[in-house]
């Protein structure tokens, strides 16, 4: 633009004529007008604020809150170890970084050497698990009761949304796979019921599901004393959903653990398994040793422990049942309406992912002699994720954000909590701004998350 | 393909075979072409057997249709379909004043036959008619809200409900918000970065947070922007929440259109000598509204679903409607037929907009090829 009115020579430079400086002007008026705007609001709540008598800033967070939340899990709440223990990891992870470029950059992989994975592990899990041991405290689990503050109140209330939002994208990616495959099914009954469903249950309202499953279906269910009862373990009726609930007995922890190495075992010999592949062609087996690694090691350490964990069945004890893992029916209800209503849009999403790999992939995997299965998998999925993945990432996003909606039915989380404590407080501007907070972090977060994975699949293609 | 083969037998004068063609061959082809699709098959049709007939039992056989009194539905097992109509005027306005209730009757003609005559492209093109739908949205809300200079008496907005309630959120919502998203995509790709910034970041923190906390920001935090003494409508402070909601997703659905364009677009345009105005509004905005118009009618599905939301702060649409009618005691228990009811209406506005928009786009992808 400043080289056009250069050249041009006659046009004055301090002109309405020149772009820079009407650029320059419109930023300034609206700067100008933002922050009056700003200003005037500011004033305005200052003196409503003042008026009714309220003080701002986040001190409230430390009143008692005297108020009941249904549903309560140990929550952590930080200690002064925490940092060092966060840097450790941190560290131990740049470490590994570093020397996994410094590694490369000689023409070796990590994965070649035993020595380096180890070292690796070492920076990943050891370094930190010695930080955790020296320092003990990192965190201190709290449970929410009406003594504590409004602070724990929240945290809580966050801790619920996200067991609403996990199981949730869970549940409906599951539901949402299984009908958008359907869909495509080559059995036109099964394709007509996948796309009725969908075309029902997107085009209504998900807060009026919500309604629907809570008021209309769980609630009317039977009262305690006439349970549907499956055998003492599955137990139904108008408070709830009782399943047996795992109770972890003292040698919980190493099995856990066992588990997990399990899992980083099966990692690493997956990709040594495809860099043995890449390198030479030739195909190790994988699903057995997989399957064996997974059970056989987790399994020992479970039987040397003598089965460590306990299921506890509920019982009736007097008007109710009592132990067992128990969802309660505000919990039951969320889940069914938003897993339902987004596994109908994750329906679509998968359904439009696979019809926009074109037919000349799949045929052309036929010709190279690819067999149904592997068609799929190696040349059509991979293809499809492309495509599947940002409008996915945004669904994950509604659920995360629809889990908000509990607050109509009085399902404890964020903004439900956070309604609870500005009825109270009076809190108004504190409480929406922090309810905002959270939320936008977490899309941030998923967001964040979900481009990485959106990148890593971009790189296969050339 | 028309080698010769010597000693080549001609082919016999014979259709496929009889089991391949026709219905019977359908079924075999679509139904029963492999094992695991004729289980899928039986799955399906005892799966639609049983829905069916249960549906049809609960809603028409065992059901009652007649009676307004709800003693009229003891003893049956069916849906008491009486919860419905006894209800009907509360559902589509809401609390309106009864002996006013031909204000919004005359509100909806006026908006169907404005429709009904879009039919004759004659009077769609005349200024007369273009003129009567700028119109229309003063004239429909001095009929609803009432005006002392007209001779209607106001009602005030706390009796607006049902599906007026809802129509109202949702149109007045979409048509304020394409304006202002329209400003906000533009300022997105704004080069000046004091605008771009402001209009990114609005849009971004606006689509990271969910609705209800924009409603909760606009019902409870917006008073307090304004000085004492200025009193916001309930309504209006929903509807400015909706808007600002709207917007956002909006500026995207156009950002979108925008991206679609070619740059040369505007290039071309701006070596013509056209100002920036001039090239947006002659150039590159009409290519861009264009490729978007089916999105926007599924933004504009989106929000009719999202007005739903409203009941959470307190106001009475068609939701609010189906919630204050189950805690009238007379209906106590009639959840599934109100909720079914409701949500057929949801569901045939939705779905008749969903499928506008797609009759839309086989038409514009047409008009490119």
């Amino acid at each position: 633009m400043t080289e056009l009115t250069q050249e041009q020579g006659k046009v004055q430079l301090i002109s309405w004529r020149n772009p820079a400086v009407r650029s320059v002007v419109y930023q300034i008026v609206s700067v100008v007008l933002v922050g009056f705007a700003a200003y005037t609001i500011f004033q305005n709540t200052v003196a409503n604020l003042t008026k009714r008598g309220i003080a701002s800033g986040f001190s409230f967070l430390n009143i008692e809150s005297g108020f009941a939340i249904s549903e309560v899990m140990p929550v952590p709440m930080l200690e002064p170890g925490f940092v060092s223990f966060i840097s450790s990891i941190f560290l131990g992870l740049i470490a590994a970084f570093v020397l996994h470029k410094w590694v490369t950059r000689k023409g070796k992989t990590v994965g070649g050497d035993y020595r380096l994975v180890l070292l690796t592990i070492f920076f990943i899990f050891v370094v930190p698990a010695i930080t955790y041991l020296l320092t003990n405290h990192i965190f201190v689990t709290e449970t929410y009761s009406e003594a504590s503050s409004y602070g724990l109140g929240l945290v809580t209330g966050v801790f619920n949304t996200i067991k609403m939002s996990i199981l949730g994208c869970i549940l409906a990616t599951i539901i949402g796979f299984f009908v958008g495959i359907a869909r495509l099914s080559s059995n036109w009954l099964v394709a007509k019921l996948a796309e009725t469903y969908v075309e029902i249950i997107r085009n209504i309202p998900v807060l009026l599901q919500i309604f629907f499953w809570y008021f209309a279906v769980i609630r009317t269910l039977p009262m305690v004393r006439e349970s549907i009862n499956f055998f003492d373990v599955f137990i139904i009726n108008n408070r709830g959903i009782y399943l047996p609930d795992p109770t972890p007995l003292p040698g919980f922890h190493p099995f856990l653990i066992a588990l997990f190495v399990a899992c980083v075992g099966v990692y690493f010999r997956l990709r040594h398994v495809k860099a043995v592949q890449d390198l030479t062609g030739r195909q190790l087996p994988v699903l057995f040793p997989s399957i064996a690694i997974l059970i056989v090691f987790p399994g020992l350490v479970w039987m040397g422990l003598g089965a460590p964990v306990e299921l506890s069945y509920p019982k009736l004890t007097g008007f109710n049942f009592t132990g067992g893992l128990n969802p309660s029916p505000e919990y039951a209800a969320m889940l069914m309406g938003l897993s339902i209503y987004h596994g109908s849009q994750i329906a679509e999403i998968v359904r439009s992912g696979i019809q926009a790999v074109s037919t000349g992939q799949k045929e052309a995997a036929r010709a190279l002699g690819l067999r149904g299965g592997f068609v799929m998998r190696l040349v059509v999925i991979p293809q499809a994720m492309r495509v599947i993945i940002p409008p996915l990432t945004s669904q994950y996003l509604g659920v995360t954000k629809n889990s908000s909606l509990g607050v109509a039915i009085g399902f404890p989380e964020l903004v439900s909590v956070g309604g609870t404590i500005l009825n109270q407080s009076g809190q108004a501007i504190e409480i929406i701004g922090i309810t905002m907070a959270v939320y936008l972090a977490a899309s941030l977060m998923i967001s964040v998350f979900m481009n990485w994975y959106n990148e890593k699949m971009k790189l296969v293609e050339r | 393909m028309s080698g010769e083969i010597i000693g080549a037998v001609p082919p016999l004068e014979a259709g496929p075979p009889k089991m391949n063609i026709g219905v019977v061959g359908w079924i075999r082809m679509n139904l029963f072409n492999t094992w695991y699709n004729s289980i899928l098959t039986v799955l399906s049709l005892s799966l639609i057997y049983y829905t069916v007939t249960s549906l049809l039992n609960w809603g028409v056989r065992l059901a009652r249709f007649t009676g307004v009194k709800p003693e009229d539905c003891q003893g049956i097992d069916g849906a008491c379909w009486p919860v419905i109509s006894d209800n009907w005027a509360f559902f589509m306005v809401g609390t309106y004043p009864y002996e006013l209730r031909w204000r919004p009757l005359m509100a909806l003609l006026v908006v169907v036959a404005l429709i009904m005559l879009a039919v004759w492209p004659r009077i769609r093109r005349m200024r007369l008619y273009q003129l009567a739908w700028l119109v229309s949205p003063i004239v429909i809300f001095i009929i609803i809200k009432g005006s002392d200079t007209f001779g209607l008496s106001q009602v005030d907005t706390r009796h607006w409900g049902g599906v007026m309630l809802t129509v109202i959120l949702s149109v007045v919502g979409i048509v304020f918000a394409f304006p202002i998203g329209l400003m906000l995509a533009l300022g997105r790709r704004s080069r000046m970065p004091v605008i771009n910034i402001l209009c990114v970041g609005y849009i971004e923190m606006i689509r990271g947070v969910p609705l209800i906390t924009v409603l909760f920001m606009s019902s409870i935090m917006l008073p307090l922007f304004f000085p004492e003494g200025f009193n916001l409508d309930k309504v209006l402070r929903a509807q400015i929440g909706i808007i600002m909601f709207a917007a956002a997703y909006q500026a995207e659905v156009v950002r979108g259109g925008l991206q679609g364009v070619d740059r040369g677009q505007e290039e071309a345009a701006m070596a013509l000598g056209l100002s920036y105005w001039q090239s947006m509004v002659l150039i590159v905005l009409p290519q861009a509204l264009k490729i978007v118009i089916p999105t926007m009618v599924s933004s504009a599905i989106s929000l009719l679903k999202d007005t739903s939301l409203v009941v959470i702060i307190g106001l009475f649409d068609l939701l609010g409607i189906a919630n204050l009618v189950l805690a009238n005691p007379i209906w106590l228990g009639k959840m599934f037929e109100t909720y079914v009811f409701v949500a057929a209406i949801y569901w045939v506005m939705c779905f008749s907009m969903s499928r506008y928009a797609r009759r839309l786009e086989i038409r514009f992808s047409a008009g490119d090829r």
